[in-house]
This record gives structure tokens, C-alpha cells and sequence, in this order.
């Protein structure tokens, strides 16, 4: 562009006018506000910064493994933090068979997650002992922890994984946790 | 020196004590009594070069007397001989350890006595290897249901009973059919 005047400063306005100061109404903050419920807001957050857990315990994780690596990349979805401290992660993946030697050990993990935290049973085993009926094998890791999420397959592709982490996320979308708090005090105070 | 010289010579030298010897497609097996077995693995170890173990596992004949049977795979480091001994076990018995002879011995023995209860003399950790130490019962014996039994042990392990849904599953070879031919609940005759 000809004719601009080099000692005029660049201004980003949103509002193309400049009389604001004596109005209530902030025009330089239209535009950058939206307006929500704090659930929303709280469950946008969540959803979209999921922190897993991997529980490799068997064939399964070889699928996590790929999931995480860069032919399907869960970073789309905000999941590439892997955690290998529970108290650093939101979501635990069970990915492979649950014996009962180990089945304390996950539970322990589960147990030092910090809240809010969600389970996803990845594969036959995790869900529900798969093919081994067994003296051994625990038979579905919802015995012991809450599932939120059962992934079938055996293994699951990392497609199957993905799609059930996107379950997940629309179930965080669907948490009232503020509304549950407040519900909790007034429940409280009466 | 082939497999079926050394069970020449074994017999020579313990006699009776042999019970029993079977060749099928060239695999030699001794059956020893349990009281000569340590002497007669000690001797292939020593003078008949079997450098090796390859696995010592275990067989319950349910319902016989004696009712377990040990049995060890032994071989030459070059691969030029392998022969089997086995010996018969009764369930008051206890079978002397041969982790002196192959200190390799010593977590399949562990395993037998994990999975079977055969109790070993002179293994230097006889322990647990794949359930945890407390755990009542012994999985690979015949009088243990496949699905399990219940058991807890507070702060280290529990079992359960898995649900067999009419299983355990079977595969039928040569069926006329995949529907007759794929794993399902049968019973076996």
C-alpha cells in the first residue's frame, strides 16, 4: 500500500471504533470472550488434554505402542503424554491380560491416580479374560476398577484404540462435575 | 558314541534299577527308579557328556500309584545326543534336586513344584516361580478343575473361578464342516 504514514502505530482493534472509555460496554473485548457453562469449559479442558497411563501387559500394548507412534499419533487428540507415573495421568489403558499375580499391582496404580480419572479396558483380555479361562487370568478388569471404555478386538487395531479414546472424550463432554459439587452442598447446607 | 550306546551302558551299570528302556524314531528313554535317578543323571553329566539340560517337567497320572512322574531332557552341547529319563514318583516322595549337577535345573524345578507340588532335596531356592508364594493349590494337577479354584491372600493375590459358559472349548479335526471343524463347548467322550 502507497501513501501510509511510517510513524502511525499498528493497532488491532476488534471494534473499528476508539471512543471506548466511557462506556461500560468494552468493544477491545468482544470478540475474545465466549460464554459458557464452567462444566463445559472444565470438561473442553479435559477432554482434550487426556494424559494416558499405559498398562502394557501383554500383546495389546504392541498396539498401543503403535498408536502412539507416528503412523496414527494420538497427538491429533491431544493424548501423546504418555505417563509412566500414575500420579501424573488421567487415563489408565489396561492393554492385555490381567493375571491375578498382577491384578493388585494395577489396582494399586488406579488407586494413586489422582481424580478425575477414567479407565479404558483395551482388548478381549482387559474387558472380560478373552480366551483365557482360566485359573490365572482375571476375568475383566472391571472386577476390580470402573470401566468407562471396553475396546473388542484381540488385539485392536490402533484405529479400534483411537475410536475408543474418542468415546471417552465424548463421555467427558457429558460430565457435570461443578453441577455435581454444588448439587453435593446445597444437598449439605439443607 | 550314539544316545542307544550310553542306555547299553546305563543298563550295565545300574542293572535292575533300569526299569524300563524305549526307542520311537531314535529318541531314547530310560526309566529309572527314583532312588538311582540322581546317580544316573550325575553319571551322563560326568562321563557320558550331557552337558545339557534341556527341560525337566513333570506327568500326573491321576489315579495310579505312584501317581507322578518326573522327566528330564538331556543333551550334548553339539546336539549329537539327547536322551530322556524318567522316573515315577508317589505323592509322599521327594525327588532329589539335580541342580548340582546343572545349576539350569534350577527354575524347572521350581516350576514343577510351583504347578505339580513335587517337593525337591537340595534345591538351593525352592520357591514359587509363577504364583505367588501362599497360594494353596497346584494348577497342573489332574484333580484341579481347569477354571479354577477361589483363593485370597490379603495384599498379594486372589483367584477366582472363570466361567467356562459349557467350555472347556475343543477343536474337532477332520470335521466335515468349519462349524464342526472351529473351537466350541463339546463333550468329550
Amino acid at each position: 500500500m502507497t501513501g501510509k504514514s511510517p510513524a502511525q502505530p499498528i493497532r488491532i482493534m476488534v471494534s473499528p471504533s476508539e471512543n471506548t472509555l466511557h462506556t461500560a460496554y468494552d468493544s477491545k473485548i468482544e470478540g475474545n470472550v465466549i460464554v459458557t457453562r464452567v462444566d463445559a469449559a472444565i470438561n473442553w479442558m479435559r477432554k482434550n488434554s487426556l494424559w494416558p497411563m499405559p498398562m502394557g501387559l501383554a500383546c495389546c500394548a504392541i498396539e498401543l505402542m503403535a498408536t502412539a507412534s507416528s503412523r496414527f499419533d494420538i497427538s491429533r487428540f491431544g493424548m501423546e503424554v504418555m505417563r509412566f507415573s500414575p500420579r501424573q495421568s488421567d487415563v489408565l489403558i489396561v492393554s492385555g491380560t490381567v493375571t491375578y499375580k498382577m491384578a493388585l499391582a494395577v489396582k494399586r496404580i488406579w488407586d494413586q491416580m489422582p481424580e478425575p480419572k477414567w479407565c479404558v479396558a483395551m482388548g478381549a483380555c482387559a474387558s472380560s479374560g478373552g480366551m483365557y479361562r482360566s485359573y490365572a487370568v482375571l476375568q475383566g478388569i472391571d472386577r476390580l476398577i470402573p470401566v468407562d471404555v471396553y475396546i473388542s478386538g484381540c488385539p485392536p487395531r490402533p484405529e479400534a484404540l483411537i475410536e475408543g479414546l474418542m468415546k471417552l472424550q465424548k463421555k467427558i463432554e457429558g460430565e457435570e462435575s461443578t453441577m455435581a459439587q454444588k448439587k453435593e452442598f446445597l444437598d449439605q447446607i439443607s | 558314541m550314539a544316545a542307544e550306546d550310553d542306555v547299553k551302558k546305563l543298563r550295565e551299570v545300574f542293572g535292575a534299577k533300569v526299569l524300563d528302556t524305549t526307542e520311537f524314531r531314535g529318541e531314547q528313554t530310560l526309566r529309572v527308579e527314583l532312588g538311582v535317578l540322581h546317580d544316573v543323571l550325575q553319571k551322563c553329566q560326568a562321563e557320558l557328556g550331557y552337558e545339557m539340560i534341556l527341560d525337566v517337567s513333570s506327568l500326573d497320572h491321576f489315579g495310579d500309584d505312584p501317581r507322578f512322574e518326573m522327566v528330564y531332557e538331556i543333551a550334548t552341547v553339539d546336539d549329537s545326543k539327547h536322551l530322556r529319563v524318567k522316573a515315577r514318583v508317589s505323592e509322599e516322595e521327594t525327588v532329589p534336586s539335580v541342580t548340582d549337577i546343572w545349576p539350569g535345573a534350577d527354575w524347572h524345578e521350581r516350576e514343577v513344584w510351583d504347578m505339580m507340588g513335587i517337593p525337591f532335596s537340595g534345591h538351593p531356592n525352592l520357591k514359587r516361580i509363577l504364583m505367588w508364594e501362599g497360594y494353596p493349590f497346584y494348577p497342573l494337577r489332574k484333580d484341579f478343575p481347569l477354571a479354577g479354584r477361589p483363593s485370597d491372600m490379603p495384599d498379594v493375590a486372589f483367584t477366582g473361578v472363570a466361567p467356562l459358559e459349557g467350555g472347556p472349548f475343543v477343536t474337532c479335526a477332520g470335521g466335515e464342516d468349519t462349524v464342526r471343524r472351529e473351537p466350541r463347548a463339546r463333550v468329550l467322550e
